[in-house]
């Protein structure tokens, strides 16, 4: 029959009927109605392997038990998810699975989230009759690449990785080889597996075959608790989790976050994210982080806490402003969220009239692309910046350069500046900053770190790093995605939105805002391209704001 | 007397596997007729499917019936392939067939691409079949150079092209999907069916595999008719096949009966019976994947339903024949050694089961055996049994779950003995 054009099967699932797309698996289509299906070797992002055999189903009519991950639903088929035959069938393969896997739970960086142990205990329960000796294998905590750490005796080779080598990274690096029980899984002779989403091989590995060198014996994954964010390292706004640990903070040097795991978002990034995004969260707990805002004059560094320091920035920029010939200039990045943007525009306009806006999206990093999911812009957001005005194709907004020379120029009474440090910016393009640093009066710095701009800096305002607040960022695509908050800011410092709050009330304003998402509806209320969007609605795999560039 | 002559009088004439000979003896001209006649698919298949010819090497799928599952409407190419990967333990026919009448095969090669509009045929031959090989080059650059293979063949507008590819070694590129995955130069690993061949198989195309012997068999039945053919054999097993019979007997050897044939004459008249005379214990029917046979099974007729009946297949038709001295315990761990040693590792339940089993199997032979022992291997070749990807695991599976329940208590006495034997 055929609903919508599309032609529909019937099928009955564990008795009851359903009507599923032709050439769905049973596997797909079972999980669609909410039976869950063991298995190992599949993954929906990948091809299908059928090796593993744990997620064999009865269907009436076929005399042997069938893998549903392959099978696609046939008219009138009668499929059974759940009988003795069916379970008997998923202890055995499970018992197999096990046959020459290591009781090594203990020391394995992957207990706690193993495929193993999970269905051991939903579908095993059995007492182990195993007498016989392992097949020893070669290469145990083998590192086989820059972030990956190969253990072949607890591969069960279900072959994804090897999959996702060849059919998503395309590098081919993975390979299994000799036979019968002494495969093994291995990487290809003079290879490396050192390809840009290496990282990935981590995520998709049931068992602890492949582990992670930089979370590896850090935290066990039992203390880890979970925020949905989207990654900061590049305009293409990859889905992720931020995997943290408050509960033995004494773990891992006392670092918060422990790893960073792909998010599903079939509009973004599938199941997959690189590895400069995958490792780039070290910022986040390092020992330059910025806990408190400072006050520096005449070579020394005062603490006066947060009223003080922002009554005396809002003082210097008053002062500046009033004077002649120099401006107050405010250069703004796509690494801030949309409230930030949006509310660091409004302060410094009503407050601070005919200051002058200055857009960067020059970052330390390499411009590394390629067509599955790293874009050349390694900012979050500089979609949101354009979108609202902000950036450097937007009527009024200088660029970097422009500021430079203008600060060269001795043009520049006071420069705000946010994240941004140019100096340490690439050979390339930092030319001539140390020197325009030098002569700006005024710096008042706003950033998660010390760089050398904060160094430099007669007011450092400490700000929370993107896990440490709520926020939104705009995609390439113009897909604006939340990054929830996993934790309180390190030390003093503040979410930007209301680092800029403060300072907008420090300089004589009132402005309202208890939360992000109010500062967000102030915003969407302002730009046609945000109109009538609500903070609510984005959900976890965001909204599209207006057709792309 | 069940004996034929239709393959294994070749084995017999001086030089049969030269053209000149072979043609002498008739050769050539099924092929001849059916090229030069034009005669269409349909009809090639349909005489096939009369005489009841059955796939020989192992499964005994209708091969008439096998080529009609080819569309005929598809453009771009299909293949043929030839299975001569022979390596089943116990079995050495096709062997004989190749270094005696490779003509023969050709001859079926030539009949059976024009069944279904194969251009192109591979033969992919076991690597350790060195002789064979190059018998069988020689064979296909004389066919060559007389016109029958190449372009224009027997002057007429076909052509086909024959390439020999030879295997390295694995016992699972016999198995037909693992050595097209061989063939297109990927390991050999089985593939996962449906698509079956016949529909996508050779770089994704309509492929035939057939088993040397069976396009062997082809020439025979165009040359004397399917109904000769089929009559030979009882119902829905055509004709004859080859035997090749080893282990305790007096004259091992490569033997052709008609189907339906008593295991018992087979065993007893033409290989002589067993050696010193002593009495039989079991037999293996069709190469070490078959459920093996106890001695009172010995008067089973040797087609492929009779077989099925009993439990067991009539498989490749390499007869093992064991006499009352035989060890079963070392046998069946020999036996699961092989099976483990060449299990592809794709597959969980083979990879790990075939180990597994063969583990136990080497404690128990080693006196180390205890009593759950014999419970826990049936219960292992239960498992894997019809839940892996090829048929390696039930070919693995079916010797050690027969062996241990109809020899029982030839294996519990093994395990009991461990007390008296460690002690």
């Amino acid at each position: 029959m055929s609903l919508n054009g599309i032609k529909k099967v019937r099928v009955v699932i564990d008795g009851n009927e359903h009507l599923f797309p032709v050439g769905m698996t049973i596997f797909e289509a079972a999980e669609s109605v909410g039976i869950e299906i063991p298995h190992y070797c599949y993954h929906p992002g990948l091809p299908i392997a059928g090796a593993c055999r744990m997620c064999l189903v009865e269907i009436e009519k076929i005399p042997k038990l069938q893998i549903s991950c392959y099978m696609t639903v046939g008219d009138g088929m009668v499929i059974r998810t759940n009988t003795e035959r069916v379970k008997r069938a998923r202890a055995a393969m499970l018992e197999f699975h096990l046959v020459n896997h290591p009781l090594d739970c203990p020391v394995c960086d992957q207990a706690g989230e193993c495929g193993l142990q999970i269905y051991y205990m939903t579908h095993g329960l059995y007492i182990s009759r195993l007498l016989e000796n392992k097949v020893k294998k070669t290469k145990k905590a083998a590192q086989i690449g820059p972030h990956v750490m190969l253990d072949q005796e607890r591969c069960i080779l279900c072959s994804r990785c090897v999959r996702f080598c060849a059919e998503i990274s395309k590098s081919h690096e993975l390979g299994i080889f000799e036979r019968g029980d002494y495969s093994e899984l291995d990487i290809f002779p003079g290879k490396q597996l050192d390809n840009p989403y290496s990282g990935n091989v981590v995520d998709i590995c049931p068992v602890g075959a492949l582990t992670d060198r930089d979370f590896r014996f850090k935290t066990r994954v039992w203390y880890l608790e979970e925020a949905e964010s989207v990654c900061p390292r590049c305009a293409n706004g990859c889905n992720i989790y931020i995997h943290y640990n408050l509960k033995r903070p004494y773990k891992n040097d006392g670092r918060r976050i422990s790893r960073l795991k792909p998010r599903y978002n079939s509009e973004v990034n599938d199941w997959w994210i690189c590895d400069e995004g995958r490792y780039c969260f070290k910022f986040a707990d390092n020992d330059d982080r910025l806990l408190e805002p400072l006050v520096r004059q005449d070579s020394r560094t005062a603490r006066p806490g947060w009223e003080e320091t922002l009554g005396r920035a809002a003082e210097r920029l008053r002062a500046t402003a009033a004077a002649a010939k120099v401006e107050v200039a405010v250069l703004v990045s796509p690494q801030a969220s949309n409230e930030e943007l949006h509310i660091t525009k409004r302060i410094f306009n009503e407050q601070l009239p005919g200051c002058g806006f200055y857009f960067s999206a020059l970052s330390p990093f390499e411009p590394t692309e390629d067509s599955l999911l790293r874009k050349k812009d390694k900012n979050p957001n500089t979609r949101g910046a354009e979108l609202m005005g902000l950036s450097s194709d937007s009527a009024g907004v200088k660029s970097l350069a422009e500021l430079k020379s203008a600060a060269l120029a001795g043009k520049i009474g006071a420069l705000f500046i946010a994240y941004h440090d140019p100096p340490g910016l690439p050979e390339s393009e930092n030319r001539g900053w140390a020197e325009a640093i030098e002569r700006i009066p005024l710096i008042i710095y706003q950033g998660t770190n010390n760089t050398a701009t904060s160094r430099s800096a007669h007011i450092v305002l400490p700000a929370a790093t993107f896990a440490e607040r709520e926020g939104t960022v705009t995609n390439s695509s113009s897909r604006v995605q939340i990054q929830r908050r996993a934790f309180s800011p390190a030390g003093e410092a503040l979410p930007g939105w209301e680092i800029m709050r403060c300072l907008g009330e420090a300089l004589g304003g009132v402005y309202r805002f208890e939360n992000a998402e109010q500062v967000f509806d102030d915003m969407a209320q302002k730009y046609p391209a945000f109109a009538g969007l609500d903070y609510g609605k984005i959900g976890s795999s965001g909204i599209i704001v207006t057709s792309g560039k | 007397m069940g004996q034929v002559k239709l393959i294994s009088r070749f084995f017999e004439i001086e030089n049969s596997h030269l053209l000149p000979v072979y043609e002498r003896h008739g050769g050539y001209s099924a092929a001849r007729r059916v090229v030069t006649e034009k005669w269409p698919m349909e009809k090639i298949i349909s005489t096939v499917k009369a005489s009841n010819l059955r796939g020989l090497g192992g499964a005994g799928f209708p091969t008439g019936v096998k080529w009609g599952f080819v569309p005929r409407d598809q453009e771009g190419p299909k293949y043929l392939v030839v299975n001569a990967d022979e390596a089943e333990p116990g079995t050495f026919k096709d062997r004989q067939v190749m270094l005696n009448a490779p003509h023969l095969l050709i001859e079926g090669i030539i009949i059976a691409a024009l069944s279904f509009g194969a251009k192109e045929a591979f033969i992919y031959i076991r690597g350790e079949y060195f002789e064979p090989c190059l018998v069988l080059k020689q064979a296909l650059k004389e066919a060559e150079e007389a016109g029958y293979l190449g372009h224009n063949i027997f002057g007429t507008s076909r052509s086909l092209e024959v390439t020999i590819h030879r295997g390295a070694g694995a016992y699972i590129c016999g198995e037909e999907t693992a050595l097209l995955s061989s063939l297109e130069g990927f390991k050999g690993w089985p593939k996962l069916k449906p698509p079956f061949p016949a529909l996508k198989g050779l770089f994704s195309k309509p492929t035939i595999i057939n088993n040397v012997e069976t396009l062997s068999y082809v020439p025979i039945v165009i040359d004397k008719g399917p109904e000769y053919f089929a009559g030979l054999g009882v119902e829905r097993s055509g004709g004859a096949r080859l035997f090749g019979i080893s282990g305790h007997v007096k004259k091992p050897g490569v033997y052709e009966l008609a189907l339906g044939t008593p295991m018992r004459e087979l065993i007893y008249e033409h290989a002589g019976g067993i050696r010193e005379n002593r009495a039989l214990k079991a037999v293996i029917p069709g190469g070490t994947s078959c459920p093996v046979l106890k001695a009172g099974e010995a008067d089973i007729s040797l087609d492929f339903d009779s077989l099925a009946k009993i439990g067991s297949m009539l498989g490749s038709g390499g007869v093992i024949v064991m006499d009352e001295t035989t060890d079963l315990v070392r046998v069946l761990h020999r036996i699961c050694r092989f099976y483990a040693h060449e299990s592809c590792g794709q597959c969980t339940p083979c990879r790990e089961g075939t180990g597994w089993m063969t583990r136990i199997m080497e404690r128990i032979a080693a006196g180390e055996g205890r009593a759950k022992d014999l419970d826990n291997l049936v219960d292992i070749a239960n498992m894997i049994l019809g839940n892996t990807i090829c048929p390696l695991g039930d070919a693995a599976a079916m010797p050690v779950a027969s062996f241990i329940t109809k020899f029982r208590e030839e294996f519990e006495a093994k395990v009991k003995a461990k007390s008296v034997a460690v002690g």
